[in-house]
């Protein structure tokens, strides 16, 4: 079996596995790392969404093989102690129910904000619409962003 | 909710006590450890939290609440916690929330479903807090020789004002243990609460926005080994014979073995695939070949189902009755509304990890019904019940789905095969198609109004897959006859009964070999539909505002001002468009109320703009866990209306993943305003009812909007 040097959460790991195993059984299975969820396995819910390089993707659909050396970012990198301001907007607007989405949505929600930090409903909408929340916690999501984006701001200016 | 009944004895206490600590705890179903004191060594002390009941007190003054609910986000880990808390009179910094196993002797039944965590409980927990609350204020007033009643308790404290000492509750808790319960203590008023009906954060949040909270699939063992099962597409028939030459080459596969479902009383078979890792397990799947015995039963299509249905509505004979009544009517109107299957959906598919090994079973996992499942296995697995255990996890979403056994069922089967742990993972296409599923139901209404426009004569006909058809000797078999009024329909609000002088309601069994069972709020989700679609058309037909329609019928203050409040928070008086509707109704003890405005936008399309609603569930715990379930139930709701529904082609589900069982997005969902009403009837059930009225109220507003009437579930929004 072929093996692969991932740089996750800032830290090198070796796993030995088939080209074609996705991202997110490696994160899950090999190197165990339980945050990233499987949700539908065919690209469609976002429970598995990691930044690779910054960007938001589906972990499920992406074979280990083609990441290389790209940095994987998993949910327990974003913070090692809840502080990243979307980690501390979902807490302030109380958004997960049984929060099994929610790895996958804080993801995008930060990712999305780096790059738009002044959001409107209508972009937060369209930047989240890959994801899926059973629960319904969609109003709350989009009211935490909005927080988080406050939020954000007050820490770049402190 | 201050009166107690019934006092607590001794025997509904357990103490323990350690080498280096020494508990107070206190339980309600311990009739199981009648002796009073129990010595635990240092390394059993860890243990205490699996000893004893919801309450846990030790010496350094650490308190430890049991939350003896299942997770699933409804936020039992919060309302549970929060109403014993109340009592003991500590703030919620100074507890440790821990989750349960499976223990009916101590915390009574677990099932998660009916709603019924705080409706079921509170006076119970309410109870257990203020007893140990007393015992501990009785230890002080013994310690400091002063009156009980100049003694009082707050922030896990024991004060006494007139010689101002005050003792923690860690320092009386060997003194408290040895107090005999007091068989009458008073319980808070509601004024005097402090954590009661206070939007308190959820203490579980923090764990589910950084990867930490365990669900069942996060489970890990060492040794555990990983299975799929391949599952005969048609439910029933058996496995003829299979061919795992090509699994057996993918690395890490163990064994392929045939493993019994178990649904109801039924038996399903099919294979599973055992690796080291989820991802091999997978692969050795895809290169299986099973050839089934499908033979037997029918291999039936929605079309056919849907069929049937309609010609069961025409089954029953008319109602003499009934008949002689709507003949006086001054106006009549027939209609018939049909609503679909429906799949679950949990974001996290189904998984069980079971470890049986020395006659005992160990069981973790996402399960909605912890009881059930320990009774379950130990008797299919035949273990005795007491040495099953099963270990919570957090669940991924329930819905009633998670409280079927069949999944655990798996994983022992195959656990005890193989002598290892085994983590049974269904992926998202097993988890749709297999069921069961929410029966999709038709319904045949049919009312007349008199003079002054009010309903004299209403029926409802259903017809459905019955949920308990699995329990009958021969699933499947016959429709069951037809009888008018056995039972009330599950979704109208209760003051109709009264006053409508003729109803009369009637079901059809449509028998199928599809499993199905309770889907998130259950017969209401289905039969609120029809009600409040039909009772809408009466109000138009009425020539009457819809409000003001289901005011003049709904006699009851509690219903008056529900009504009342439901207009006022939604402006529905002072509207100045078209498109608002409205539907109310009643499940699990609690009334639901949903205004829904829609408008079309510049492309001329339907959208909806926002939803108010309402939520009666009497005395309540934490109103932000309310509402965060009312939001929950508003989504899952506007899901079904217009989004997703299950067909059947060939004995098998069409829909087998999110790409055709479409879900609402962020898109998708409008504004969401949610009220509580404050008053003191029972606590009524939160995660439920909060679903049922939003189908309808949106069909009402469309029809409000555009005089066009919607009867058949789901439907496409921009197609109108
Ligand atoms: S699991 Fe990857 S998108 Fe659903
Ligand atoms: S919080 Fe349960 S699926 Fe989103």
């Amino acid at each position: 079996m072929p093996s692969y040097t991932l740089l996750i959460n800032h830290k090198r790991c070796t796993v030995e596995a088939e080209e074609a195993m996705p991202l997110l059984w490696v994160i899950r299975d090999l190197i165990g790392l339980t945050g990233t969820k499987f949700g539908c396995g065919i690209a469609q819910c976002g429970a598995c969404t990691v930044h690779l390089n910054g960007t938001p993707v589906r972990s499920c659909s992406i074979p280990i093989s083609s990441v290389a050396d790209q940095p994987v970012t998993t949910i327990e990198g974003l913070s090692s102690d809840n502080s990243h301001p979307v980690q501390q907007a979902w807490i302030a607007e109380q958004v997960p129910q049984c929060g099994y989405c929610q790895s996958g949505q804080i993801m995008t929600a930060a990712a999305f904000l780096k790059k738009n930090p002044n959001p409107t409903d209508q972009d937060i909408n369209l930047a989240m619409q890959g994801h899926i929340c059973r629960c319904g916690t969609y109003t709350r999501i989009r009211k935490a962003i909005k927080t988080a984006a406050t939020l954000s701001k007050k820490q770049t200016t402190e | 909710m201050k009166d107690q009944q019934d006092s607590l004895s001794r025997r509904d206490f357990i103490r323990l006590s350690g080498i280096s600590t020494l508990s107070l705890t206190l339980g309600y179903y311990t009739s199981a450890c009648d002796q009073t004191v129990k010595v635990l060594n240092t390394q059993t002390i860890s243990s205490v939290i699996e000893l004893v009941a919801w309450i846990s007190i030790d010496t350094n003054g650490d308190i430890k609440l049991m939350n003896h609910r299942s997770e699933m986000g409804q936020g039992t880990q919060q309302t549970i916690p929060q109403i014993l808390a109340e009592e003991l009179e500590v703030s919620m910094d100074q507890i440790t929330v821990v989750s349960a196993s499976a223990n009916p002797k101590k915390y009574g039944p677990q099932p998660q479903e009916g709603s019924f965590s705080v409706r079921g409980w509170c006076q119970q927990l309410l109870k257990m807090g203020a007893t140990a609350r007393q015992m501990l204020i009785m230890a002080a007033a013994k310690q400091w020789n002063v009156p009980v009643t100049e003694c009082s308790a707050k922030n896990g404290q024991v004060f006494h004002q007139p010689t101002n000492q005050k003792a923690g509750y860690g320092s009386l808790v060997e003194e408290a243990a040895k107090i005999k319960p007091p068989s009458n203590v008073t319980l808070k008023e509601r004024k005097d609460y402090t954590i009661i009906g206070k939007p308190l954060p959820r203490n579980d949040i923090p764990s589910k926005v950084n990867g930490t909270a365990v669900f069942g699939l996060d489970k890990k063992l060492p040794g555990l080994l990983y299975a799929v099962v391949e599952r005969n597409p048609r439910f029933r028939g058996k496995v003829k014979s299979f061919d795992d030459t090509e699994t057996r080459k993918i690395i890490g596969v163990k064994h392929v073995c045939k493993v019994q479902r178990a649904v109801f009383g039924s038996l399903y078979e099919g294979i599973a695939v055992v690796a080291n890792s989820i991802w091999a397990a997978m692969q050795g799947r895809k290169v299986l070949r099973v050839e089934w015995d499908d033979t037997g039963f029918d291999h039936v299509s929605t079309t056919q189902m849907d069929e049937q249905m309609r010609h069961n509505l025409k089954k029953p004979a008319p109602s003499s009755q009934f008949e002689k009544a709507v003949k006086q009517a001054s106006d009549t109107l027939s209609v018939e509304y049909e609503t679909p299957y429906q799949a679950h959906s949990c974001m996290e598919p189904l998984n069980c990890t079971v470890h049986v090994h020395d006659n005992r079973i160990d069981v973790w996992g996402p399960l909605q019904e912890a009881n059930w499942t320990q009774a379950d296995l130990s008797q299919r697995m035949n273990i005795p019940i007491e040495n099953v255990t099963v270990h919570m996890t957090f669940l991924g979403g329930g819905f009633g789905r998670k409280a079927f056994t069949d999944y655990p069922h798996e994983a022992a089967l195959l656990s005890k095969e193989l002598n290892a742990p085994v983590q049974v993972v269904w992926t998202r296409e097993d988890d749709m198609i297999a069921g069961p599923f929410r029966p999709g139901a038709f319904f045949s209404c049919r009312g007349g109004l008199d003079k002054k426009g009010k309903i004299m004569a209403f029926q409802t006909i259903t017809s459905t897959q019955w949920i308990g058809q699995e329990w009958s000797a021969t699933p499947y078999a016959d429709p069951e006859p037809a009888e008018y009024n056995k039972g009330r329909i599950e979704g109208l609000l209760h003051p109709y009964y009264k006053s409508i002088p003729h109803y009369s309601f009637a079901g059809v069994g449509n028998r199928v070999p599809m499993p199905v069972m309770w889907w998130r709020s259950v017969d209401a989700s289905t039969n609120g539909f029809a009600c409040e679609s039909f009772i809408d058309e009466l109000a138009y037909k009425a020539k009457q505002d819809p409000m003001d329609f289901r005011r003049s019928h709904l006699q009851e203050t509690r219903y008056q001002n529900f009504i009342d409040k439901l207009e006022a928070v939604s402006g529905w008086k002072s509207r100045t468009t078209k498109g608002w509707g409205v539907a109310i109704t009643q499940c699990f003890g609690s009334i639901a109320g949903h205004i829904v405005i829609v408008s079309r936008n510049a492309d001329k399309k339907l959208q909806i703009d926002k939803v108010i609603a309402l939520m009666d569930c009497g005395w309540y715990v934490n109103p932000d866990i309310i509402k965060a379930q009312v939001e929950g139930g508003i989504v899952m709701g506007l899901g079904a209306a217009i989004f997703h529904a299950i067909h059947f082609q060939d004995g098998m589900t069409v829909e087998k993943n999110f790409d055709t069982y479409l879900m609402p997005r962020m898109l998708d969902i409008p504004e969401i305003d949610v009220h509580i009403m404050e008053n003191n009837e029972k606590p009524g059930g939160v995660g439920e009812p909060g679903l049922p009225p939003f189908a309808p109220a949106l069909c009402n507003a469309i029809f409000d909007l555009t005089g066009k009437r919607i009867r058949k579930l789901p439907f496409a929004l921009d197609e109108i």
